[in-house]
């Protein structure tokens, strides 16, 4: 159980490590390229191959990576059709460039605190985590931003501040820390491994996921598409299923 | 350029480059040149004092070099004998030793961090076992930053110094101990000032390499300011929100290693 959780955090960070260089190249041929907040990740997968089974001849590749990261490529020139960010300043740096024009939130993600299966250390808020080895993600990317406010508040640092949400959970998928602080979506997708455990602190910093089609899309028509196809009832479905919160 | 470089017109001529190599050694070194000049281009230059005055920037730069001068010691003490091994060692599977050794040369580095989380994790088979009997945890510690930058770097040293071994004359090794000297005698006295230049090659790169090292130390140590946060760890932080300040802190990076690279190797060509 554990070895195959251990090889499940591997295998997710090596794939994660692999999309980095991947699914820039866009051409007209039916082929729509999104790059997407890691936290994405689940949920954009299904919504793709459900996109491509109703849309025949469309191929759409994904680049998932942070969605600072992914709003740098995009300022700085790299090809692609939609941008769907995990926050509200990524996308604001897309828009403040010319590269995108009006973006629409279509999900929502709050905080929760990870622990592994059953709650071994008996975590029940914020303040459990007094003690406990647990990691968050740096400020710097929206999972650490939403992090750091509650966790000042409650006078807790963590022992590592991760580059992304993903890499954060792995660090507990991995048994290395007792509870990382994710997004409610990436504990759902670890379903069995870890619980997930709510904290009312994590209300006052919601992250908000806006998506848009992207100025010079290779492909305008299907970016276009896409993007209004995520704010439609079948990819809401999948998103709600995942764990995000409407819109 | 180097006025050190600068020779008599006579011996210049004589040494002068053959086109054929001449043509690709400058495409080369314009591709790797370009993209340092790239950098300096968006370099936002007024920013530099207020960046080098920030006391988690000098954090991450003392940090850095500190855990790359530790992996270099350390990648000495037991990369040089596995090079001598690997060079002089009369024994079965030695190529497949050899083609493990360089298996860190090859490996992503994230997937490195979580080999050695594997082996030196709370649950891995050595860090279990520390854990356990002493509360001893390796990751998220400056340990484990040498420990990530010793697995990716000292291959390089290896390689370097295995390739130094085998170009050096076996004979004077083979004088020396006909002459009584003991093997060890003939190893400190006769073998290492032979390979010296590739010995101290190899830790340069290897020095090099852990200073740039990102994937296996940000997964295995993560990135705590001051204890794990490296240079390249702030660089990468840094490129999530401002790329400006990305690129101001790796031109640090660079400045400081291309100082402490070209006065140790004054100092070490200067000598006899």
């Amino acid at each position: 159980m554990r070895a195959k959780g251990i090889l499940a955090a591997a295998a997710a960070f090596v794939s994660l490590a692999a999309c980095g260089t991947g699914g820039a190249e866009a051409g007209s041929d039916g082929t729509v390229t999104v790059l997407a907040a890691a936290s994405l990740t689940e949920a954009f997968t299904e919504i793709g191959s459900q996109f491509e089974t109703e849309h025949e001849g469309v191929t759409v590749e994904f680049n998932f990576a942070a969605s600072s990261d992914l709003a740098a490529q995009i300022t700085e020139g790299a090809p692609a059709d939609v941008f769907a960010s995990a926050d509200e300043s990524n996308m604001d740096k897309v828009v403040a460039a010319g590269a995108a024009a009006a973006p629409d939130t279509f999900a929502r993600n709050q905080l929760v605190i990870a622990v592994p299966a059953g709650n071994p250390e008996g975590v029940t808020g914020l303040a459990d985590l007094a003690g406990l080895d647990f990691a968050a993600c740096a400020e710097e990317v929206p999972c650490g931003a939403a992090a750091q406010t509650a966790l000042q508040d409650a006078g807790l640092a963590p022992v590592t501040y991760e580059a992304d949400v993903k890499s954060t959970l792995q660090k507990l998928l991995l048994g290395e820390v007792d509870a990382a602080l994710v997004y409610r979506t990436d504990a759902i997708a670890a379903e069995g491994e870890v619980d997930a455990v709510d904290f009312p602190e994590s209300a006052a910093t919601v992250n908000a996921y806006p998506i848009a089609a992207l100025e010079d899309a290779p492909n305008p028509d299907l970016a276009a598409e896409f993007a209004a196809y995520v704010l439609a009832d079948d990819a809401q479905a999948i998103l709600r299923a995942a764990g995000f919160q409407a819109p | 350029m180097n006025t050190r470089n600068a020779m008599p017109a006579k011996r210049a001529r004589r040494r002068r480059v053959p086109a054929a190599l001449l043509a690709p050694a400058v495409i080369g070194l314009v591709f790797l040149v370009l993209p340092l000049l790239g950098l300096l281009a968006r370099t936002p230059w007024t920013e530099l004092p207020a960046r080098l005055a920030e006391p988690e920037m000098l954090a991450a730069l003392r940090l850095s070099l500190l855990t790359a001068s530790m992996t270099t010691v350390l990648s000495l003490c037991f990369g040089v004998p596995i090079a001598w091994l690997l060079a002089r060692g009369e024994f079965p599977g030695r190529s497949v030793l050899r083609a493990l050794v360089t298996v860190p040369l090859v490996l992503p580095p994230v997937v490195g961090g979580v080999a050695l989380l594997l082996v030196f994790g709370r649950n891995g088979i050595i860090g279990s076992w520390l854990y356990e009997r002493f509360d001893v945890t390796i990751p998220f510690s400056t340990t484990a930053v040498v420990l990530a930058m010793t697995f990716v770097s000292m291959p390089f040293l290896i390689v370097s110094v295995e390739g130094a071994l085998r170009g050096a004359d076996i004979r004077f090794e083979e004088a020396a101990a006909t002459l009584g000297a003991g093997r060890w005698t003939v190893f400190t006295h006769v073998t290492l000032p032979m390979v010296a230049p590739g010995v101290l090659a190899g830790a340069v790169l290897c020095w090099a390499r852990a200073l740039g090292e990102f994937g296996a130390t940000i997964t295995f140590a993560g990135n705590f300011p001051g204890r794990t946060q490296t240079m390249p760890l702030a660089v990468y932080l840094a490129l999530q929100t401002d790329l400006e300040a990305a690129i101001v802190l790796s031109l640090i990076l660079l400045a400081v290693s291309v100082i402490v690279l070209a006065s140790l190797r004054d100092r070490w060509t200067a000598a006899p």
